[in-house]
């Protein structure tokens, strides 16, 4: 779950990282509002999930009221690469001496916190570490000692920091650490972490992603997912407890497992077809879960067709073929006159086969095997016909 | 022989009380599988169809000898109970919960490798370990799977059935079928299951089976093109997948431009593996190459 900058700052702040004054706002008005009460001159950032966003012409400084007004009319509404902004941050600008980068993230190849620092902040840290890797500190923490202060003033040095920020650079690493760990995130950056003239190290950008996996063991961050940019389709598939991404094509995909649907999201787009959207309707599910996930797909209006592959393990296929014929009587399914390819093997096929041939629905058509049931889709996405009706 | 899971293993089950739990307890039981106890805190005394149930690890081990441990219990729970079992001496736990934070992972796996070398962890969000014709762990569904010369490790448990059907179709069955789990911090990775079957008799040939997010795959390149003589035939999944989403799995994530399935298969490549382009490709391949071997051999 990626967080905005300010929420991302609120949580460094809980937990003792320098940061500006600011407030988040949704209206021009609030914008003014806020830029007199944390004092001009203000810089008025754009809330997105998305990096670029200074390039895009999302962030800019203002010095007084009729800047702040017209920054905030320009990038409230904005589009920045596919990210409409809602949300702005406006923010006490900051005067800076220096730019660093810091970062903890979850190394999953080290099975460990990596720390990263480097005075090379401000700028697209994927270059610094392919074009000057010397300049970019990477740190390995073990996780049952945690982050000492002593161990993060030898990271600042080694990075090459000003020495008399040293030690604040450390305090700053150890509480991004802190951040990282107590609040169950996978990724906590700063870029860029400044020095300002008075030499105070301050977080002027934050980036976290916590652990969806651990939302339960923090009730208060709860309410911290994206939810206005996120795709209300998503948002939907997330309240009903379905594993479900929206993608931007015209075949709707339905599958049990992770691995087996994202495997047919690549056969499918093998035969030339373009899949509207992942979903694993995951292990034992149910008839009505399955018609659950039916109403979910088509509840995109660019699903032309849609492939059912279904590798039984627990879930059993006369489970998913009762769903989707309930599918059909419940909420017409086929009155959409949309066609679906249907793959049962595994557990129960037979009896999933024979229950589909019995109900003889409109445009349903029986595949033997993935990659026949990705042809014969990607043809009826087309307007083609296709042979056998389960 | 066979890797991890055969005749010798005595199983306990911690969660065996739950739904699914027993479930599938009493289904690897069926299999074959010597199921020797379960543990449910609050519960001991007590059995499910005549498998008795203990209080903590420590009281099953003293009570039944258990060498493998199967998890089945809630997210919340699962690190204390994989350590717990180790802390026991249990030599190998199989852990199939979904959903444990990563932190958790971090610690479980750190702290057995620190207190509890002795250990090994699969999974978790795994189907388990199935090695037909001796024991099933887990929720492999064994039916479809035989005896055999295959050794299968995967990240899935839908594309390992999908894959292992394929090849029992054209008449050739598995060693061990692994499954490694989707998880972002595994507690064995590809490497560790190549090593085991690279050491095994039976297996004469083993099927990889990677997806989206990590390095686990191109990890598994290098030590393949350095350890292992085996053939090996590989299908990673999720070329089509968007940056940035994270498709079910909690590891199956592209960051950045890290992780993806080309570069994966890339290095896989690379190092002299072949690669299916679609599961049953995989599948095709390997029966090539088993064919292959069986012609051949005097």
């Amino acid at each position: 779950m990626d967080l905005l900058e300010y929420q991302g700052k609120e949580l460094f702040a809980r937990h003792g990282l320098r940061v500006s004054s600011g407030k988040a706002v949704t209206t021009v008005d609030g914008a003014v509002e806020a830029a007199g009460e944390v004092g001009y001159p203000v810089v008025v950032k754009a809330q997105v999930l998305i990096g670029g966003r200074g390039k895009a012409g999302g962030v800019k400084l203002a010095a007084d009221e009729s800047e702040v007004r017209t920054h905030a009319q320009n990038i409230l509404g904005m589009d920045i690469h596919g990210h409409t902004v809602r949300t702005l941050w406006i923010e006490h600008a900051s005067d800076i001496a220096t730019e660093y980068y810091a970062s903890v993230l979850l190394d999953r190849s080290a099975k460990k916190p990596l720390v990263m620092f480097s005075v090379e902040g401000g700028v697209d840290i994927e270059q610094v570490a392919e074009e000057s890797p010397e300049k970019l500190i990477r740190h390995h923490v073990d996780p049952l000692e945690g982050l000492s202060h002593e161990e993060a003033a030898g990271i600042a040095t080694e990075g090459g920091a000003d020495a008399d920020v040293v030690e604040g650079v450390a305090d700053a690493l150890v509480a991004l650490y802190e951040v990282w760990l107590q609040e169950d995130a996978t990724l906590a950056e700063i870029n860029p972490l400044i020095v300002t003239p008075e030499r105070e190290v301050k977080a002027l950008d934050a980036k976290v992603s916590l652990d969806g996996n651990a939302l339960y063991r923090h009730p208060e961050n709860q309410s911290l997912a994206d939810s206005e940019n996120e795709d209300p389709l998503e948002r939907r598939a997330k309240e009903e407890g379905v594993q479900y991404v929206k993608l931007d094509g015209d075949i709707g995909i339905l599958g049990n497992g992770a691995g087996l649907v994202m495997s047919t999201l690549d056969v499918v787009a093998q035969a030339g077809g373009s899949p509207a959207n992942f979903l694993d309707a995951g292990g034992g599910s149910d008839a009505e879960k399955i018609k659950q996930a039916v109403e979910l797909i088509l509840a995109n209006d660019a699903v032309k067709a849609v492939l059912f592959n279904i590798f039984g393990g627990i879930t059993r296929g006369d489970e998913v073929a009762r769903g989707l014929i309930a599918a059909f009587d419940d909420i017409g399914a086929g009155g959409k006159s949309i066609p679906f390819v249907v793959r049962l093997d595994g557990t129960n096929d037979v009896e999933g086969r024979r229950l589909l041939q019995e109900a003889a629905l409109p445009n349903v058509h029986a595949a033997e095997t993935m990659n026949e049931a990705a042809e014969m889709v990607v043809a009826l996405a087309a307007g083609d016909s296709v042979g056998a009706q389960a | 022989m066979s890797i991890l899971v055969d005749e010798r293993t005595r199983l306990a089950v911690a969660g065996i009380t739950g739904r699914e739990g027993s479930f599938h307890t009493l289904n690897n039981r069926r299999y074959g599988t010597n199921v020797v106890g379960g543990v449910t805190p609050g519960k001991g005394g007590q059995d499910v169809e005549g498998i008795p149930v203990f209080d903590s690890w420590a009281q099953a081990m003293t009570d039944a000898q258990p060498n493998t441990a199967m998890i089945f219990v809630p997210p919340r729970f699962a690190a204390d109970s994989i350590l717990e079992a180790a802390a026991a001496g249990v030599e190998l736990v199989i852990a199939i919960t979904e959903g444990i934070p990563a932190h958790d992972e971090l610690r479980v796996y750190n702290t057995l490798k620190r207190d509890h070398p002795g250990t090994r962890l699969i999974g978790p969000n795994c189907p388990g370990i199935l090695s037909p014709g001796k024991a099933n762990v887990g929720i492999i569904p064994a039916s479809f799977f035989k005896e055999g010369n295959v050794g299968v490790v995967s990240r899935s448990g839908t594309l390992t059935y999908q894959i292992g059907n394929e090849i029992a179709r054209a008449g050739f069955g598995c060693s061990t079928i692994v499954g490694i789990g989707g998880d972002p911090v595994p507690g064995s990775s590809f490497v560790d299951v190549l090593e085991l079957f690279a050491a095994d008799e039976q297996t004469e040939l083993i099927v990889l089976s990677g997806e989206i997010g990590g390095s686990a795959e191109e990890e598994a390149a290098e030590y393949i093109a350095e350890h292992v003589s085996k053939p090996v035939v590989a299908y990673i999944a999720g070329f089509t997948a968007p940056a940035g989403k994270q498709m079910g799995h909690a590891g199956a994530i592209v960051s950045g431009s890290a992780g993806t399935a080309a570069a994966k298969a890339r290095a896989l490549e690379e190092r002299g593996v072949r690669v299916g382009r679609t599961p049953t490709e995989a599948a095709e391949i390997a029966v090539e190459v088993l064919g292959g071997a069986s012609v051949s051999a005097p």
